[in-house]
């Protein structure tokens, strides 16, 4: 059969393979073993298929392809339309990277319920997947919602000693936060009587939706408080460090690594796509939450005494630059968030997974509990001190790239921005490598850590890929930003004082 | 003239397959009573609810035939249309459900069937005729007979206190709020000189309102917003829900208020009522508002499930605040979509309410739920489908219900009642999912023995749950015969002569 003919279906199948991989689990026997197994064959297939994506994507093409447009419902005129362009592409591809290394490295810290959290890992890989694919707001905001209920149970079921308290605030925040966007796509389709995302940013484009200039602000403002929140912008961030902090590390990896993109996603693709006009309009006090949000995320982040409450708020900081990136409106600053989302999503991904494998061992994320790790356990301490360089922004890893273009996108948008903005930089390379210093160097504390094992096979299944990929991305960043840089160009269309300030100076 | 109306009162064979369902129903209702003395108390629980199921199913067949042969009946009294038809299915199908679920209830609280079985095909009768009624007076009469039964059936626990209560209750509350609707009903004909839905509609259109219109509209209005738990005459709610038998109060959330939503969506859109938008617009975000706000701090699973109904039927009454004949088409199909998809989910959670309660309705408070999801992985995983829908989580039936209504709201520029509907649903969120909370994430702290779950009450979950999903996935074709028939119920106030010609006393079979 020749490959090509698959393309019209990829996406499909990609989105709904993990989903009927749940359903499979369902009639499966509870046995831990082969639940575990058959969870990873899945993932990893899904992952397979996700390849097919980058390999037959067309670089220089700026539109959606592999698309599929059926009429689902007729009335309302709802579409299962989705399609990939540069920008989701990758997304798509990170989730289902991620998700087979959260089976691994859940196999053996995960044994109660264990069919239960399979069964919700796959699904959760299908929303958001699904949430990356959708062109259709009806069925964009079905996955954006259909992500809350099996990360709630995640973290509610199979988190730590506060599970509920974070499980319900995680539930609560965001759903009440995307009520807003549900209200302003009603709005968009009542006025439009379309869902599809290209229609209605066509329509809008060329002033044919009635009422809209009195509305555009409040549509705005639905579509961002939800995606806000989601990032987490300052000062939406309260749930994060709670639901990174209960989540169990799976959890947590989908959380930082894939979920938070949500948003910030949403913001480039919906915020500047549908709204060019208002995003221009409201990009300085955005720009300014987002500064807030580097500085103050990397500030509290260097005083937490918790290792996972550290990395939730380094998380907060960096997402601050993807944002800072994104309405500076610059070929630079848009690249460059987008990269730093797959940068962050890997690495970050992997500094939960190596927190994770820690507490499986003490049971504590306590910074103070530890210290002169190196010794018992140098693999782990090796692996982590990589993953710690890649998320500092050591160059020739992955973490650099993104910085640096987003700052260069910064600047060029408004030279204080920039300068705030790379104050983040330095303050992250302050406080991870202050915690990996009271980690692994100085003397043993506490006895007990004299004899924790090092990495097991399983572990080191799970970060090492996210090491390599922290390393090519940094060698080779034009693989990734060769699909990226056409797709943001078609973004910034409607912004075209902003582009010719970037050429004509 | 008087000759041929004359002859065409007197009934013909097609009037009778028009209320064929009502027909059949009530005749496995006393062949129940009848059987009921004969039949050993032992054998009688099974072979009469049997009997009772298989009544639903003809009552379901029946309205297919039916179907087949739209028009009015009985002196232009019963209209059968596509909006009948929809609502006699949805009726009948909430009873079956109900049916099936009291059968292992009945045996565990040890209630004698008889009766019960009846009254609730009885009380489908009444339900399934408010729907199809076009005279004012049947609807009245009809609306008795399915109260009735309800007032009786909500005191089936005699030996609860509660329950008593509760039957006492709703039945001084309930005629109070029905002599409320035959007040409303003898001014409109004060009004207008008839009690026809039709010649309502078609003298109001002609000339000047009165106010006597108005006071009647709003009286009308206080005896439907109690039959459907409508803030500010839902206060009975909670108490008579909690009171009455589980699956009783999966019946009467349910059906009753289907059928006085089919009243309503006659009396408001058919009649195309003045002077409706303020009083439904208060009423919808009374009911949203109230009903949320009561759940939040509920610990007992059925006055939890009470506030939720009325906070549900604060959301479909945003429905009805349509004016525009275009946007009125939108929300009715949306008001009808969301009363099935209410009913699938909400018939669904009180069965396994009724399940899980045991002898005496032991079990009913939030607490009891701790575990569930550990004791009984699969009572656990149904009650949350029921309660994500509820929620309105994509996939469900409640969440294309709730986009439904409140895309028609925003279409007819209701913006400040959709940001209170859907700040509501947020809340609302809260309460839903605390139970969910309670069963996955807490430990049971005391014995809750959980029985397995028998034949009748798998099947009954297993059709609403379907039903549920059915609706939230594929919601197609439902909708489109929602709005089939919102055409049909609008076409009936176009007041241009040609068809105001076929709806005088005649034998002209409607438009289908």
């Amino acid at each position: 059969m020749n490959i090509d003919n698959l393309s019209p279906f990829i996406l499909t199948l990609v989105t709904f393979a993990p989903l009927a991989g749940a359903l499979l689990l369902v009639l499966l026997p509870r046995r831990d073993r082969d639940i575990r197994i058959f969870s990873l064959v899945i993932s990893l297939l899904t992952f397979v298929l996700s390849l097919h994506l980058p390999v037959h994507f067309h670089r220089g093409d700026a539109g959606f392809q592999f698309a599929v447009d059926r009429q689902w419902i007729s009335s309302p005129n709802i579409h299962y339309h989705m399609g990939i362009d540069g920008i989701s592409m990758w997304l798509v591809v990170l989730t289902t990277f991620l998700t087979p290394l959260c089976v691994l490295i859940s196999w053996k810290s995960v044994h109660d319920r264990v069919k239960e959290f399979f069964i919700l890992l796959l699904i959760m890989e299908t929303a958001l997947i699904g949430v990356f694919t959708s062109l259709d707001l009806f069925l964009f905001y079905f996955f954006w919602e259909a992500t809350l209920i099996p990360m709630a149970l995640l973290i509610g079921v199979f988190g730590h000693e506060r599970k509920v308290y974070a499980a319900v605030k995680f539930f609560m925040y965001t759903m009440i936060a995307s009520v807003f966007m549900l209200a302003a796509i009603l709005w968009l389709y009542a006025n439009t009587h379309s869902f599809d995302f290209v229609t209605i940013r066509d329509l809008i484009a060329s002033g044919k939706v009635p009422n809209f200039p009195a509305a555009a602000q409040w549509l705005f403002l639905g579509f961002f408080v939800a995606f806000a929140v989601k990032v987490p912008l300052f000062p939406f961030h309260t749930w994060l460090p709670d639901a990174h902090v209960e989540a169990p590390t799976a959890g947590s990896v989908l959380l930082a690594g894939v979920l938070l993109k949500m948003g910030t996603y949403g913001m480039l693709r919906f915020n500047l796509g549908l709204f060019p006009e208002q995003s221009r309009h409201n990009a300085p006090w955005v720009m300014i939450l987002a500064l807030i949000g580097i500085v103050y995320g990397a500030l509290v982040a260097m005083v937490q005494p918790n290792m996972k409450k550290l990395i939730a708020y380094s998380s907060v900081s960096h997402l601050g630059f993807v944002v800072l990136g994104i309405f500076s409106f610059t070929q630079a600053g848009l690249n460059g968030a987008m990269f730093v989302m797959l940068a962050h999503g890997v690495s970050t991904g992997a500094l939960f997974m190596l927190a994770g494998i820690l507490h499986e061992r003490r049971h504590t994320y306590e910074i103070s509990e530890f210290g002169g790790l190196a010794s018992p356990m140098p693999v782990y301490a090796a692996s982590y001190l990589f993953i710690v360089l890649a998320s500092v922004g050591l160059p020739l890893l992955n973490g650099f790239i993104g910085e640096f273009l987003v700052l260069s996108g910064a600047f060029q948008d408004r030279a204080v921005y920039g300068i705030l903005a790379a104050t983040g930089v330095i303050w992250s390379a302050g406080y991870l490598l202050w915690m990996y210093q009271r980690v692994f160097y100085g003397k043993i504390t506490h006895a007990v850590n004299n004899s924790l094992p090092d990495l097991s096979g399983f572990e080191k299944a799970a970060v090492w890929p996210c090491a390599a990929a922290a390393l090519v991305m940094g060698v080779a960043p034009i693989l990734w930003l060769g699909a990226i840089d056409p797709a943001v160009q078609a973004a910034l269309i409607s912004f075209p004082q902003v582009v010719s300030k970037v050429v004509g100076q | 003239m008087i000759t041929t109306s004359l002859v065409q009162a007197i009934p013909q064979g097609v009037d009778y397959i028009r209320i064929l369902p009502e027909l059949i129903l009530s005749a496995f209702g006393i062949v129940i009573m009848l059987l009921d003395p004969l039949v050993d108390e032992e054998r009688s629980q099974k072979t009469l609810g049997l009997i009772a199921l298989a009544g639903t199913i003809a009552g379901l067949l029946s309205t297919w035939h039916m179907a087949q042969s739209p028009g009015l009946a009985f002196s232009n009294m019963v209209r059968v249309d596509s909006f009948s038809v929809f609502f006699h299915f949805l009726v009948i199908a909430i009873a079956a459900v109900v049916i099936l679920s009291s059968f292992e209830y009945m045996a565990v609280q040890k209630i004698r069937a008889g009766e019960y079985y009846a009254l609730i095909l009885f009380g489908a009768v009444g339900m399934a005729l408010m729907t199809s009624a076009v005279e004012l007076v049947l609807i009245f009469i009809a609306l008795e007979i399915s109260s009735i039964s309800t007032y009786i059936l909500t005191g089936f626990r005699r030996n609860e206190a509660s329950s008593s209560e509760s039957s006492l209750k709703y039945f001084l509350l309930g005629s109070f709020a029905t002599a409320f609707f035959l007040y409303g009903v003898a001014m409109m004909f004060g009004a207008t000189g008839s009690t026809n839905i039709d010649i309502i509609s078609r003298s109001l259109q002609a000339g000047p309102v009165q106010v006597l219109v108005y006071v009647a509209m709003a009286l009308m209005f206080v005896g439907l917003g109690f039959k459907v738990a409508a803030a500010p005459f839902h206060i009975w709610t909670p108490d008579v829900y909690e009171g009455a038998p589980a699956p009783i109060t999966g019946f009467m959330s349910t059906a009753p208020k289907a059928a006085a939503f089919a009243v309503l969506l006659r009396v408001v859109f058919a009649i195309n009522a003045p002077g409706r938008f303020w009083l439904i617009w208060v009423a919808a975000a009374l009911s949203m508002t109230l009903g949320n706000v009561g759940a939040l701090v509920q610990t007992n699973i059925k006055r939890l499930l009470a506030y939720s109904s009325i906070a549900h039927a604060g959301y479909l009454l945003v429905a009805f605040a349509m004016t525009s004949p275009e946007n009125s088409a939108t929300g009715i199909s949306a008001a009808m979509f969301y009363t099935a998809a209410y009913a699938a989910m909400n018939v669904g959670a009180f069965a396994v309410v009724s399940h899980f309660a045991n002898a005496g309705e032991r079990y009913v408070t939030l607490e009891d739920y701790e575990g569930l999801g550990r004791t009984s992985p699969l009572l656990a995983a149904t009650l949350t489908i029921f309660l994500l829908s509820l929620i309105g989580i994509p996939m469900t039936g409640g969440f294309f219900a709730k986009f439904y209504v409140f895309s028609a709201a925003l279409k007819a520029n209701l913006i400040g009642l959709t940001l209170i509907g859907v700040i509501n649903s947020a809340i609302g969120a809260y309460y839903y999912l605390r139970i969910i909370v309670m069963m996955y994430m807490r430990e049971s702290r005391k014995e809750v023995p959980v029985a397995r779950i028998p034949f009748g009450l798998g099947i009954a979950l297993a059709t609403s749950m379907v039903a549920t999903l059915y609706l939230g996935l594929l919601p197609n074709r439902i909708l489109q015969n929602a709005q089939q028939s919102a055409q049909d119920l609008l076409r009936q106030r176009v007041p241009n002569p040609t068809n105001a010609a076929q709806t005088q006393p005649s034998e002209a079979v409607q438009p289908y």
